[in-house]
């Protein structure tokens, strides 16, 4: 209803415009400030701006604009203002504001161009903010916003509320609600107001309210502070004697105190060296020779002497030095003067620091989620050779990156994404699979029951093929490059995302997840496997041929492993040793799971991959040292249940 | 000498390793015709720890039955401790020479500074970390060379054995520690200057005036001494009772403790003794290579060192020692590009990038088909034949030799 108001009396205000337009033009409006205008000085500027601004001419926004950027001109002959654009031969067009017609085209003799200063300029530049607010165009008032947002200044405030009641779009209403208090807290004169806005913020998490808040809880150190002062806190009841309180270094504290002239020059170790030095005579100073000074007590002996003779400043004892921190009236004091401000702002940080905490939580288990596919990826095929058929596959890594360089060998071929990546999944299985068979077949059927050759055979082939694969491909890393859907983040709010990949691979983890069981479950290979892996020989009995299960079954796993390298290279860069990396945790996964059960294997994946990132987040910069303590967690964890979270009892544990 | 009798090779080695040495002394440049480079010389020397840490493999893999995936993890932190000292030493020694000149004389912390500054400048720090405690001191790192990867493999063996992880279970354990102890170091806040490493640890502190000729035979005789020492401790432990308890555990671990034997006590000390002798081997082996850094100890060292003893024949040790030195010495010659090419007339072998290639496929089928080793030739010289048992494995444990590779 005020809305409608609102604009009702806007479309009054626009009928009575022309009426008043034709006895006053901006012209007009600029020959009543022109010698303001002409001197162009910051100082006596303001009444011409105003006056243009606040005019209520259509003219006036262009007339701002052509002047901040330098185009509008003065004709020499009647003192006129137009805004210009060059011509030929030195010449410019001149136009006229009220009109937007051409004037003429004059010689650049005749005319003088006006040349704000930096400082009239963005007087100029928060004038148009009113205009900017209001163009009718949205995504230019939204453009507006963000950048008053980023960079706001005290004089947009008036402009921006004014602009909030006209707003008709309720999206670009509410960023400039949001706008207008983040504006408040910063710049307004009523501390009211401010804690009002303040408290408006609470349990937000977006950045901008946290940039708008810190500042407001900024703290420097003052010696002896007025009675009237924001004091933050008082520093001697918080120094223990060795450590200052947070905030606050001790070297600053004692360079406050000797600006106050409370402590002396404190002579450091290095001044000591640099006085001795300096008053040597005759390779002897304080009565010490040069080569005795090689420990810290003829030094100080050496130096204590030249304080005798009123040479040097006496020392301090380190402990001199803390007393005197102690017992000075020391305090951390708020930039910000308003007390009723900075505790609003306090409560109100940390109610977003709580919320942001959670936030935080909650994109960490995202990302932990992620990582868990992605180590359950890398680890499904070796559940189903190590963990059903019991055999150890090192090269179960180079089948990952036989997988990734399919895929980028497709895409060479196939230059759509989507295509080569939906070719790339079933070729990648192929090769993989053959890749897998053919393994099967020379090396480890003769090596069933020998695990530990298993181990070692395999090692040989898992050096062969990454040498193989850096002698085709080179050694740098090639890009796998995903279809342009799967780009972008899934944004919940300024804290939690997670990538539409990451998202993808979890997908494709749980189909994996969904494939295997129902291959183990409901297929006939499935079952064969099963039998095989239980009891061969009587599996052989009942008219199973172990040799084709076996042969099919690993064939099966390094195919799933051909699968998990196109999801893992999309993710990470494909390069030889893209296997390796993966190899050493793929077993750490099976095994914490527990052998021969894929649900184990999940369980494993989760505790491995979230526990990652909860070593992580402690300390963030370094993922090396999240992953040896996680080695170590495992290392310990193997310890209480050898068998895997989940471990096979009876007959199913072979043993 | 009981040792003597179950092993005749030993005379033998010890033979050819007495003639290999004074071959190497007259024909190197410090002591004789200069006939080999000092370079070579320093390979030589390097082959002989590598032939000792494989040593130590045979013993935990070959006779325990344990495939321990760490020991070159052991072997490079043995490099670590010295190379401490040997760091310490020498920058202590330039950062004097450099402080002699300064207008006061300097005083002990000043000195530290220096070297700490000297030190840990590549990883943007001066302070030095708690594990230089004792670099300062010689004897104090000589003593960490041992106790260090000793303790560490007494802990590891002692939480692994105890809850009876055995095989592969072991392996990837063991493994999984040695990646963990490369990732930590590669850390630039470990204390040990990160990927970095320690470098410069050629040049032995005190000895300036004295050329890399000399110290390097020096060096190889060292080396020699230390796999002669390491022969023999290896010969007297196999020959003895322990001997067949520990093959008894590798064959038929259930059986051996039934028989009333502490298994995981006799496993634990083998694995701390190995871890220990690898230690010592890492010693010697990287002031002759000069610069250690993590990469050195990547679990593919260890799965290397496994490659090797495999190779030349586990469950002997001669094998061992025959297979760390020629895979290692074909190894440089390879990868050193002085192999000549080959050329198919379509492509052209370059065995700079196929040598990883041909070793992994020789080891396949070294698995396959010779899983005696290079040291199953001996036993054709021999002629020595055994009852032939159809293939079947020595024992029903997962460690355990199979009829093919068992020494008869």
């Amino acid at each position: 209803m005020i809305g409608r108001l609102f604009s009702a009396c806007l479309m009054l205000l626009t009928c009575a415009l022309p009426v008043q337009a034709q006895e006053r033009t901006i012209q007009d409006v600029l020959q009543e400030h022109r010698v303001e205008i002409e001197t162009s000085s910051r100082k006596t500027i303001a009444p011409a701006i105003d006056a243009i601004a606040s005019s209520g001419l259509p003219a006036a926004q262009t007339v701002l604009e052509k002047w901040q950027n330098k185009d509008m001109w003065q004709r020499k002959a009647d003192g006129l203002f137009f805004y210009a654009t060059p011509a030929d031969g030195g010449t410019y067009t001149l136009f006229d504001f009220d009109s937007g017609e051409t004037v003429g085209v004059f010689e650049k003799g005749d005319l003088d161009q006006l040349k704000p200063n930096s400082g009239i300029r963005a007087m100029i530049g928060a004038a148009l903010v009113q205009f900017q607010l209001n163009d009718p165009d949205p995504v230019r008032r939204r453009e507006a916003l963000l950048a008053i947002q980023r960079d706001g200044e005290a004089s947009h405030l008036a402009p921006l509320r004014a602009a909030i009641e006209t707003e008709t779009d309720p999206e670009i209403k509410q960023l400039k609600e949001v706008t207008e208090r983040l504006l408040t807290i910063s710049f307004d004169k009523d501390d009211a107001a401010r804690v009002e806005a303040i408290e408006s913020f609470r349990g937000s998490i977006t950045l901008d309210a946290r940039a708008a808040l810190n500042p407001l809880l900024s703290t420097s150190l003052a010696y002896a502070p007025p009675e009237d002062a924001n004091i933050a806190e008082h520093v001697h009841s918080r120094f223990d004697g060795r450590h200052m309180p947070e905030g606050v270094t001790r070297s600053e504290a004692v360079a406050l105190l000797q600006k106050h002239g409370v402590l002396g020059a404190i002579p450091d170790e290095q001044s000591i060296h640099d006085a001795l030095v300096a008053h040597m005579v005759n390779d002897q100073v304080g009565g010490i020779q040069r080569q005795d000074l090689g420990s810290p007590d003829a030094r100080y002996k050496a130096y204590d002497a030249l304080v005798a003779e009123g040479l040097v400043p006496a020392r301090i004892s380190e402990y001199d030095v803390s007393e005197t921190l102690a017992y000075s009236p020391l305090a951390l004091v708020y930039d910000e003067r308003s007390k009723a401000v900075t505790d609003a702002a306090k409560v109100t940080l940390s109610s977003i620091s709580r919320a942001v905490a959670f936030n935080q939580f909650l994109d960490l288990s995202l990302d932990g989620l992620s990582l868990a596919s992605i180590y359950f990826l890398a680890a499904i095929g070796l559940a189903i050779t190590f963990g059903v058929m019991g055999v150890i596959n090192m090269a179960h890594g180079e089948f990952i990156m036989m997988g990734a360089y399919t895929g980028y060998v497709v895409q060479q071929i196939v230059p759509d994404y989507t295509v080569s990546i939906l070719l790339a999944i079933p070729l990648a299985f192929a090769v993989t699979f053959a890749a897998g068979v053919a393994m099967e077949r020379l090396i480890i059927r003769w090596l069933y029951n020998r695990p530990l050759e298993t181990l070692l055979a395999t090692f040989g082939v898992s050096i062969a093929l990454q040498q193989i694969a850096k002698n085709i491909f080179g050694t740098q890393a090639r890009p796998l490059t995903s279809p342009g859907w799967l780009d972008g983040a899934l944004t919940f709010n300024d804290v939690v995302s997670i990538s539409y990949i990451r998202i993808a691979i979890f997908v494709l983890a749980l189909i994996f997840l969904g494939v295997f069981l129902f291959i183990m479950k409901k297929t006939r290979l499935g079952l064969e496997t099963r039998a095989v892996t239980q009891n061969p020989r009587m599996a052989a009995s009942m008219g199973i041929n172990p040799d084709k299960v076996n042969m099919l079954t690993f064939g099966l796993g390094s195919g799933i492993a051909g699968v998990a390298g196109v999801a893992i290279g999309l993710y990470a860069k494909v390069t030889s040793e893209l296997g390796q990396d993966y190899i050493v945790q793929s077993f750490m996964t099976v095994v914490v799971g527990g052998v021969g059960n894929i649900w184990g294997t999940l369980l494993g994946a989760g505790l491995i991959g979230f526990l990652q990132k909860g070593i992580e987040w402690f300390n963030p910069s370094n993922t090396l040292a999240a992953q040896t303590y996680m080695i170590i967690f495992i290392i310990i964890f193997i310890q209480f249940r050898p068998k895997g979270i989940i471990a096979l009892k009876g007959r199913a544990a072979g043993d | 000498m009981d040792m003597f009798k179950k092993n005749p090779s030993l005379p033998v080695f010890i033979a050819v390793l007495v003639i290999f040495t004074l071959a190497v002394t007259f024909l190197s440049e410090a002591y004789g015709a200069g006939a080999i480079s000092t370079s070579f010389v320093k390979t030589l020397g390097k082959t002989l720890c590598l032939a000792l840490v494989a040593i130590a493999m045979d013993l935990v893999w070959g006779y325990t039955g344990i495939l321990s995936l760490g020991h070159f993890a052991f072997f490079g932190l043995g490099g670590y401790m010295i190379g401490m000292w040997l760091m310490y030493a020498r920058t202590k020694i330039i950062v004097l020479e450099s402080l002699a000149n300064a207008p006061l004389p300097p005083t002990a912390s000043e000195i530290s500074d220096a070297i700490g500054t000297q030190i840990f400048g590549v990883v943007g720090s001066s302070e030095f970390p708690l594990v230089w405690y004792f670099a300062h001191s010689f004897w104090a790192q000589i003593a960490l060379v041992v106790l260090v990867p000793g303790l560490l493999a007494l802990v590891f063996g002692w939480l692994a054995f105890r809850s009876r992880v055995t095989g592969v279970y072991l392996s990837i354990l063991t493994q999984a520690m040695t990646l963990a102890l490369s990732l930590y170091l590669f850390q630039n806040d470990s204390g040990l200057r990160g990927n970095n490493g320690l470098s410069g640890l050629q040049n032995l502190p005190g000895v300036d005036g004295i050329s890399q000729d000399y110290i390097s035979i020096w060096f190889f005789w060292a080396s020699a001494f230390a796999l002669l020492l390491t022969y023999l401790i290896a010969a007297f432990i196999v020959s003895g009772k322990f001997g067949s308890v520990i093959r008894g555990i590798r064959d038929d671990e259930a059986r051996v403790r039934f028989l009333g034997y502490s298994v995981e006590g006799f496993k634990l000390f083998v694995f701390t003794l190995t871890a220990v002798i690898a230690a010592i081997g890492g010693a010697l082996y990287y002031p002759q290579a000069g610069i250690i850094n993590p990469a050195e100890i990547a679990p593919i060292a260890s799965i290397y060192l496994a490659v090797w003893v495999a190779i030349g024949g586990r469950g002997r040790i001669y094998g061992a020692v025959i297979g760390a030195a020629f895979v290692s010495l074909v190894s440089t010659w390879f990868t050193g590009g002085q192999a000549p090419d080959v050329n198919l007339g379509f492509y052209t072998i370059k065995w700079v990038d196929w040598w990883l290639v041909l070793l992994g496929l020789s080891f396949v089928l070294v698995t396959l088909f010779a899983p005696k080793g290079i040291g199953g030739l001996f036993d054709l010289i021999s002629g020595r034949l055994s009852p032939n048992r159809h293939g079947v494995p020595l024992g029903p444990d997962k460690g355990s030799l199979r009829e093919e590779e068992a020494e008869k």
